[in-house]
Formats: C-alpha cells, sequence, structure tokens
C-alpha cells in the first residue's frame, strides 16, 4: 500500500522535473519551472524516506541531521554569494552532487570487497561507473571554480602537450578501471581506492588546459557528468527517479553545453582542447606606434549628453567592479535628457551566457532596453555613441578580418559601425582571451582609461552638472 | 553477444526508459534564449543532486552499529543536499531579478 503511494509520488516527482525543466527555458514561466522542479525532488526525498523496506534500520537521525546541516550551508551559500560569483557558485554545487556519488560508490565497494554485499558483474560495472563520472565530475568542477574565481591561472595548472598528457591518464583510468571490474572481490579495496585516486586527477587534468573563459562550457558538460552518476548511482540502488532526474539533466546538459559553444561559434572539441589565447595569438599583438586616442571625463559627459541615441556594451570588467547600479544612474540621466539608451549584450558577456542579464536586472534595467547581438548590430550604424564599459573580445574586430587570431569567427557587436565610440577600460591589457584589440586604435574609438565604478562615477557626476 | 541479446530482452522496459528519457531531455530545452542559459544550467545542476536519493536509501539499509556505512552515508547526504538546496536557491535567486523588470 505504502509501497504504491511511493511509486506514484517518484512518479510525481520525475514528472516535475521533466515540466520544470521545459518551464525553465521560457522566461515568463521560469521561476516556476524551479519550484517545479525544487517541489519535485521534495516529493521525491520524503518518498524516499517513507519507502518501506523490510529489515531496514532506517537511522533517520542520522539522515535528517545530514539534510540539515546540507541544507543549511547550500541555502547560506546561495544566498550569501555575490551576483557576479553566481558561475562559480554553480560549479562548487556540482562538484558536491559528483562527489555524493563518489561516496556512494566508494562506501558500495567497501561492502563489496569485506565481503558482507554481493555484487554480479553487471552491478560492479555500474559501481566503477558511477564512481569514475562522479570522480571527474567532482574535480573538474572544483579546478573550474577554482579558474573562476581568480585562485588559479590557466598556466600553472597547464603541462606542456597537456592533452596527450590528458589522453594518457584516460587511457590509463579505462584501463585501470576494466583490471579492477576484472579482478572482482579478490582484488580488494586498496585497487579501488587507486581508480577513484586516478578518476580524481583526470578531472582536474581534463579542465586544466581549458581557458578560464570557456569555464561555463565546461561546467555545463560537468554538470551533464553529474547526472550521469547520478542515473547510474540509480541502476545501484534500482531507484526510477534517479534513473529519470539523472538522465534528464545528463542529456540537457549536453544540449545545454553545445547550444553554449553555438553562441561561441566554436565546437565542443575545439573547446576542449583549449588553450585559448595561447601560443599564435600572442605573436599578433600591438604595432610599436600604434597610439590611441584617450578623452576626458568633461568631454566625455557632453557627447553622451547631447548624443540621440547611446548603446552601453557591458562587459565583465562591469560586473567585477559591481558598477550595475551607476550603470543604471547614468541611464536615468540620459534618458531624462531624451537620449535614447540601449544595451547590447554579447552571448557570452560576463562569464556565462545570460550572466549580463542577471546583473543588470539586479540594477532594475527594464527588460526591452537589453538587446541581443543580432539586434544591436542591427541598430549600432545609426547610433551616435557606443560605451564600452569592462568589455574586450566581444568588440574585438579580429573576430571578423583576422584568420589567425583565436576569436577568429565569433560573432561579435560591430560598435565600429557606430558615429563613436568610447572604451571604458582599466588599461591597455589585452581581455580575457589573451589577444589584442585593433579597435582600441581605431579612428572613432577613444579611450577612457580608470576603474570602471569610478569613472562611471565621475562621469555621472559630471553630466549632473551640465 | 549471446549474453548481451538476453541482457536487451530482461531489461527491455528499462530500456525504453533510458532512450525516451534521453529524447526528452534532448527536445524539452532545444529551445532555449541565451538569456536563461545561466539559470538552467543552475536548475538542471539543482536536479541532479537526485543522487542524495542514494544516499538517504544507503543509511536506511544500513546496520545501526556500522559506523563506517552511517558516516559514509551522511557524508553523502550533506553533499547532495548542499547540491540540491544551493541548487534551487542559487536559481530562484536569478530568476527573481527578471521578475522585477515590470516594475520599473
Amino acid at each position: 500500500m505504502l509501497g504504491s503511494f511511493v511509486n506514484l509520488a517518484y512518479l510525481l516527482g520525475a514528472t516535475s522535473f521533466v515540466w520544470g525543466l521545459r518551464q525553465l527555458s521560457t522566461p515568463d514561466t521560469a521561476r516556476k519551472g524551479n519550484l517545479l522542479a525544487a517541489f519535485g525532488m521534495g516529493i521525491a526525498i520524503i518518498a524516499t524516506l517513507l519507502l518501506p523496506m523490510t529489515g531496514a534500520a532506517n537511522n533517520y537521525a542520522w539522515i535528517i541531521g545530514g539534510m540539515l546541516v546540507g541544507g543549511i550551508i547550500g541555502f547560506f551559500a546561495a544566498k550569501k554569494v555575490q551576483m557576479t560569483a553566481m558561475p562559480q557558485m554553480v560549479s562548487i554545487f556540482n562538484g558536491l552532487g559528483g562527489a555524493c556519488a563518489v561516496v556512494l560508490a566508494m562506501t558500495e565497494l567497501v561492502h563489496y570487497y569485506d565481503g558482507t554485499a554481493q555484487m554480479s558483474g553487471g552491478q560492479l560495472f555500474i559501481v566503477l561507473t558511477t564512481l569514475l563520472i562522479g570522480a571527474i565530475a567532482f574535480t573538474g568542477s572544483m579546478l573550474a571554480f577554482a579558474k573562476l574565481q581568480g585562485l588559479v591561472w590557466d598556466s600553472q595548472v597547464t603541462l606542456p602537450k597537456h592533452h596527450i598528457v590528458n589522453y594518457i591518464l584516460l587511457a590509463a583510468t579505462i584501463a585501470l578501471t576494466a583490471y579492477v571490474y576484472m579482478g572482482g572481490v579478490a582484488l580488494g579495496m586498496t585497487m579501488a581506492i587507486a581508480l577513484m585516486v586516478l578518476s580524481l586527477v583526470y578531472g582536474f587534468s581534463f579542465v586544466a588546459p581549458i581557458g578560464g573563459a570557456d569555464m561555463p562550457v565546461v561546467i555545463s558538460l560537468l554538470n551533464s557528468f553529474t547526472g550521469l552518476s547520478a542515473a547510474a548511482a540509480g541502476l545501484i540502488y534500482d531507484n526510477n527517479i534517479m534513473l529519470v532526474g539523472g538522465i534528464l539533466v545528463g542529456a540537457a546538459g549536453v544540449i545545454l553545453t553545445v547550444l553554449m559553444c553555438e553562441a561561441m561559434n566554436r565546437s565542443l572539441f575545439n573547446v576542449l582542447i583549449g588553450g585559448f589565447g595561447g601560443g599564435a595569438a600572442a605573436a599578433k599583438g600591438v604595432d610599436g606606434d600604434q597610439v590611441a586616442k584617450t578623452v576626458t571625463i568633461n568631454d566625455a559627459a557632453i557627447q553622451l549628453f547631447y548624443s540621440q541615441s547611446v548603446m552601453i556594451v557591458p562587459g565583465y570588467g562591469l560586473a567585477v567592479a559591481q558598477a550595475q547600479k551607476l550603470v543604471k544612474e547614468l541611464d536615468d540621466l540620459l534618458s531624462n535628457n531624451g537620449v535614447d539608451v540601449k544595451y547590447a549584450i554579447h552571448p557570452v558577456a560576463g562569464r556565462m551566457p545570460g550572466h549580463m542579464n542577471v546583473l543588470l536586472a539586479e540594477a532594475d534595467v527594464p527588460y526591452p532596453k537589453l538587446l541581443d547581438l543580432e539586434d544591436a548590430n542591427e541598430k549600432i550604424p545609426n547610433t551616435d555613441m557606443v560605451v564600452i564599459i569592462g568589455a574586450n573580445d566581444v568588440v574585438n574586430p579580429a573576430a571578423l578580418d583576422e584568420p589567425s587570431s583565436p576569436i577568429y569567427g565569433m560573432p561579435v557587436l560591430n560598435v565600429w559601425e557606430a558615429k563613436h565610440v568610447i572604451v571604458m577600460k582599466r588599461s591597455m591589457s589585452p581581455g580575457y582571451a589573451g589577444i589584442q584589440n585593433q579597435l582600441f586604435f581605431h579612428e572613432k574609438n577613444k579611450m577612457l582609461f580608470g576603474d570602471a565604478k569610478a569613472s562611471l562615477q565621475k562621469l555621472v557626476s559630471e553630466i549632473k552638472t551640465l | 553477444m549471446e549474453s548481451i541479446l538476453q541482457f536487451i530482452d530482461s531489461n527491455l522496459i528499462m530500456i525504453y526508459l533510458l532512450v525516451f528519457t534521453i529524447i526528452l531531455g534532448f527536445e524539452v530545452i532545444s529551445k532555449v534564449p541565451t538569456v536563461l542559459h545561466t539559470p538552467l544550467m543552475s536548475g538542471a545542476n539543482a536536479i541532479s543532486g537526485v543522487v542524495i536519493i542514494g544516499a538517504i536509501i544507503l543509511i536506511r539499509n544500513a546496520a545501526p552499529d556500522d559506523l563506517l556505512t552511517l558516516s559514509l552515508g551522511t557524508l553523502g547526504v550533506i553533499l547532495g543536499m548542499i547540491n540540491v538546496v544551493g541548487g534551487y536557491a542559487v536559481t530562484d535567486r536569478m530568476l527573481e531579478m527578471f521578475k522585477k523588470k515590470k516594475k520599473s
């Protein structure tokens, strides 16, 4: 009787996952979709607590204790995190999911080797798969976090010929998995631990050569891995909702990864090989005699104030400086003077697709003012002033006319087609992809050096005096 | 070969479930505006925390004096719960900001 209810609850939970994901992919229903998926998870967890098990000791105190501790940590981490640090947070959460799968698989293996549990060949295979994928997702996500947080730089963790190292590690990991599988129960726990360590190392090494700018794509892919490890764990416990939820996330993660790569006009393979911004890119530096023109705050303020139309191109620099509210203030001042202010959002502006929209929404920038790449490029030729705040690679003309550039082929905002361009930037240093930007030397462009927040602050006070 | 075919025969429903879920996963989010990539990834990430179910089952099945399993299982529950609760909460925070747009 109770068993049937649990099964129905699982069905309801799984349906909520599917429907929640569906709603999450449309702006109007996205929030409801997330709540629905959370509801589904709640149902699934409660059902699992009630699931009839013959002869089970239950140990509810341990479970509830763990849920409270984890729930509180997760809740406060999510509430406290800065909007700019969202991508890192998602990466950590994802890594912990992978770690959970590793813990499950290792516990099963302990019982297998000490003889308290029997496993068929198929079951052993599933447990090893869970271990392998979960471990890669765990260390990979943690490194992705460290890279996004700026704790680790690409060059510190990349060996020469790193992709060859990765192939060797992958081959070794698969070989060891096969060995442990073939060896059966006689092999003992030591080899299982060795396999865990090797998988953890591979996860780290897998992410190491991938450029920091590509971390969102990697997180999405690792998210897919966590889903697959959850699905594999679902096979261990013969649990349908783990299987369905895991596979669903696995498949959705792959599609999302591909969509993200498409937004950057790069193939997944190209992203995974890494080396973005290395080697050939460095050769294409600045020619010695090129000088970028600068603009004073005063001139910039006047130009902006008396323009017909202004387009703001926000980048990660804006996000780091926490200056989105100042941008909104600038926008209000200009709009009150009848200037048509729009925002051009490149698909990969910020550190994740959609990240910039979240930041601007936080500053109450009205949604219709945000233009996507195509709309923005259409409007730019009729725009008086383009103001680029902390963005670089997404406005680099090299993507169009420099076949040797690593970002060649990526769609960019054609800001040089506007009448005037102002780049607000800390210095002339190259962008995240590590390449110089010819836009800075363009005849229409003027530089406004300084911290994004400080410059915006000065600009706003200057405009107020006009 | 024989054993593989036998495996397919005896797990037919399971295989149907796998295949259809994969198709469903592909289809359900095939058309997402770029704006929603980050929240969607975050929401999907929360769902992958479903692995916590396994940790709960593990603890429930453990003997009360099997401290190793209980500790590892509890560790699993903690890790999974952070993924689940944190994942949904962070997604909600992101999406909350899209809502405010109508006010201003």
